[in-house]
């Protein structure tokens, strides 16, 4: 002990140091309008390959029309560098995330901007964004990020094991889904699932709580930010319905064959190979069937609600980008966010390219976009007014995974009573929003 | 300059790089990990101190317990499997009379590859339905098991895993069994030992020195297990790898392969809990501490 005790005012010493070099918000000043911008910007996003030169291709753009600024494209960065660099006093200019996750704590924290400022200024109305679009991307009304693209889900069916089983057409409503589950699959003597007609196990491919919950309504948080899960039936309606379909297979039966199937991006996917008649999945799953499938005969639809007035709808979210509390050049950097989020040919460029959803409704509704016949179907899913998105928390996707966590033991026949089950969810999701954001 | 002083400078100066790594890469990390560990605190924004309360939260937080668990799980399971697995191959091979080099390569081989790529090629290898050792046993009328698929069967299909790669294990004892006093055990075979007499009374008090230092080791780096765990888990759901849903796969299946630092992470990277991630961290070195200073006191009773 007598060896530890000199050590105590070091390490208080250390502490002290420590809490001097974390970090603290700063405000900054915006320019007046009209001001001349010029500089450098530097840039960070995620994508890489393919997509990283398409992004490249629209900062062109950006530079052939803004001579005076340079824009520095950083690809292939994640949302935990870009944390740790903001925290860090290193942050980029500008930073683009595929997570909605990370606005409400970016929000919270000052880490990005408010752009409220900028957008008042400059008089661009977020009129022209549809409302999901404008939920994901602000926090407590602080508007510190803009849309760059969207994905929308919705259900994927295949038309030869329809047109085999007898199935007219894409079902509607839950009971209808489950009936054409059930004769969509075949089984070998043994009762060993060959084909599924659907897989209904959380955690498989794009089955997470956050896609299917527009199917029945689910409300994730309260208007004080905390959950809501617990407290709203619409979570129980879609937690027995799958799980009376997940008895109906055999959770292990379901579980052995899940474990046989191929990886989600690969071309092994259960659903490009006929081996599961129904999917939900993303509109990026188009241009991967066609490239990977190209003999699949596919449709697609909105996924089956519980009540007609949401059919139509399905679950919606997106890439965000803001400018970082660090920002050496923020005017520039808001001009380059303006750009790839409210010019209509660079929105629809991207959109061509990558295979996304354009976000502003001008772009959505330009005659360039490529609209193919199965596209169209989740551009309007996107545009439905029941679409929901999974809203920003301060606690990033806590809330999502500890019910994600539940539905996992709630399938698997460990939990028994669904109500105290969903209770312990709020409990555990109130407890991180405490020590979290 | 008075003698002494000049002494002092000196031994000072002789010291200095080495007590600069351990206050800068040390002294200031654990410092600044107990600070947080009693505050709210985000990455980005100012700490705020909140006392006690991360702590607190340890005792009610369900997720944690399971983590703990299952590290517990791998620490009782894996370390002795580490240990025994590494001793036995070690022992193998000094009773190897010819080309003891090559197979000494190959068993230390495994021990080189990537910890991420060695796990892919295990999940693939065990991959129920289509993977080779499922193939291979349903062709002599085995059902094999669901391996990472199955909440049974995943932690022991990462024991496997490391048993493949006990290689390192395998060098110490290898080189502490060569060390044993040949004088020793032929006097022991003379009286008449047999091979598990010899075994106990020359052998292991020669290489106790090594057992307690992979056992102090093994436990530490157990207590960090996450690589494989995240990986393993991440392959067998058939999930993709990137994205923003990354840790939506931690556990898989039923939260079986949820490790303690799997954990720690998602709080303080994912959540946004650093302040209670960091009160994990120093519970874990605490644990780690206490293990080890457990562990070299019995050994030292022992010799």
């Amino acid at each position: 002990m007598r060896r530890i005790v000199p050590l105590i005012p070091l390490l208080t010493a250390v502490a002290l140091l420590a809490a001097a070099c974390t970090p603290g918000p700063k405000d900054k000043p915006i320019a007046d309008p009209g001001a001349d911008v010029s500089g450098t910007v530097e840039f960070w996003h995620f994508f890489t390959d393919r997509e990283a030169t398409a992004i490249d291709g629209v900062v062109a753009d950006f530079q052939a029309s803004h001579p005076k600024i340079k824009v520095v494209v950083k690809s292939g960065q994640d949302d935990s560098k870009m944390t740790q660099a903001i925290g860090g006093g290193q942050g980029p200019d500008v930073g683009l995330s595929y997570s909605t996750d990370i606005v409400g704590q970016f929000c919270a924290s000052g880490a990005w901007l408010d752009l409220g400022q900028y957008l008042t200024r400059d008089k661009v109305s977020l009129d022209g964004f549809p409302q999901t679009v404008k939920e994901y991307t602000q926090y407590k009304n602080k508007r510190c990020a803009m849309p760059v693209l969207a994905d929308a889900y919705g259900l994927y069916y295949n038309k030869k094991l329809f047109a085999e089983a007898g199935i007219a057409g894409p079902p509607k409503t839950l009971d209808e889904f489950a009936d054409a589950a059930k004769k969509l699959t075949k089984r070998s003597a043994d009762g060993t699932i060959q084909v599924a007609g659907f897989l209904p196990l959380w955690g498989f491919y794009e089955n997470a709580p956050s896609h299917l919950g527009p199917m029945v309504g689910g409300q994730w948080l309260k208007g004080d930010g905390t959950s809501a899960i617990g407290g709203d039936p619409a979570w129980q309606t879609l937690l027995k319905w799958q799980k009376d379909l997940v008895d109906w297979y055999g959770y292990d039966k379901l579980e052995a064959f899940r474990a046989s199937l191929g990886d989600e991006y690969s071309d092994a996917n259960a659903f490009q190979k006929g081996q599961v008649a129904m999917n939900f999945d993303g509109e990026y799953r188009i241009a991967f069937a066609k490239d990977q499938a190209p003999d699949l005969q596919f449709g697609v639809a909105p996924m089956p609600t519980s009540s007609p007035d949401r059919y139509g709808s399905g679950y919606v979210t997106g890439n965000v980008i803001g400018i970082s509390r660090t920002a050496k050049n923020p005017e520039a950097a808001w001009e380059l966010i303006k750009y790839l989020t409210t010019d209509t040919k660079a929105i629809v460029k991207l959109a061509n390219t990558l295979k996304n959803i354009p976000t502003t409704k001008d772009a959505l509704a330009s005659p360039d976009l490529h609209l193919d016949p199965e596209f169209k179907v989740f551009v309007d899913i996107f545009n439905h007014p029941k679409t929901s998105t999974t809203p920003p928390s301060s606690a990033g996707p806590a809330y999502q995974e500890t019910f994600q966590t539940f539905c996992d033991t709630w399938q698997s026949g460990g939990a028994a009573d669904l109500g105290k089950g969903l209770s312990d969810v709020d409990k555990q999701v109130n407890s991180l929003l405490q020590l979290g954001g | 300059m008075p003698h002494k002083l000049r002494h002092a400078l000196t031994v000072a100066s002789f010291m200095a790089p080495a007590t600069v790594g351990i206050v800068v890469f040390f002294l200031y990390p654990l410092g600044s990990a107990v600070y947080f560990s009693f505050t709210k605190f985000d990455l980005l924004s100012t700490p705020e101190w909140v006392g006690l309360r991360n702590y607190r939260h340890l005792f009610d937080d369900p997720f944690l317990t399971r983590a703990a668990t299952n590290t517990l799980w791998l620490c009782v399971i894996m370390v002795p499997a580490r240990m025994l697995g590494g001793l036995a191959t070690a022992m193998l091979l000094t009773g190897l009379r010819r080309g003891s080099g090559i197979v000494r390569t190959i068993f230390y081989l495994p021990a080189l590859a990537p910890p991420v790529a060695a796990t892919l090629a295990f999940v693939y290898l065990l991959k129920p339905g289509v993977g080779p050792v499922n193939t291979a046993l349903a062709q002599v009328g085995i059902d094999g098991p669901l391996w990472f698929n199955s909440p049974d069967w995943s932690k022991p299909s990462l024991v496997l895993l490391c048993l493949w790669a006990v290689g390192d294990v395998m060098v110490l004892y290898l080189a502490a069994l060569l060390d044993v006093p040949q004088a020793q055990l032929e006097a022991a075979r003379i009286d008449g030992a047999n091979a598990w007499q010899r075994f106990r009374a020359v052998t292991l008090p020669n290489i106790a020195p090594v057992v307690t230092f992979t056992a102090v080791i093994g436990v530490i780096t157990t207590l960090q297990y996450f690589a494989q765990a995240a990986v393993a888990a991440s392959a067998a759901s058939g999930q993709a790898t990137t994205g923003a849903g990354i840790s939506s796969t931690f556990g898989y299946p039923e939260g079986s392969t949820f490790t303690y630092p799997l954990w720690l992470y998602v709080v303080g990277f994912r959540y946004g809990a650093l302040g209670y991630a960091n009160a994990m961290a120093v519970v874990l070195f605490l644990v780690a501490f206490a293990v080890s200073l457990l562990l070299l006191r019995r050994s030292l009773k022992v010799t």
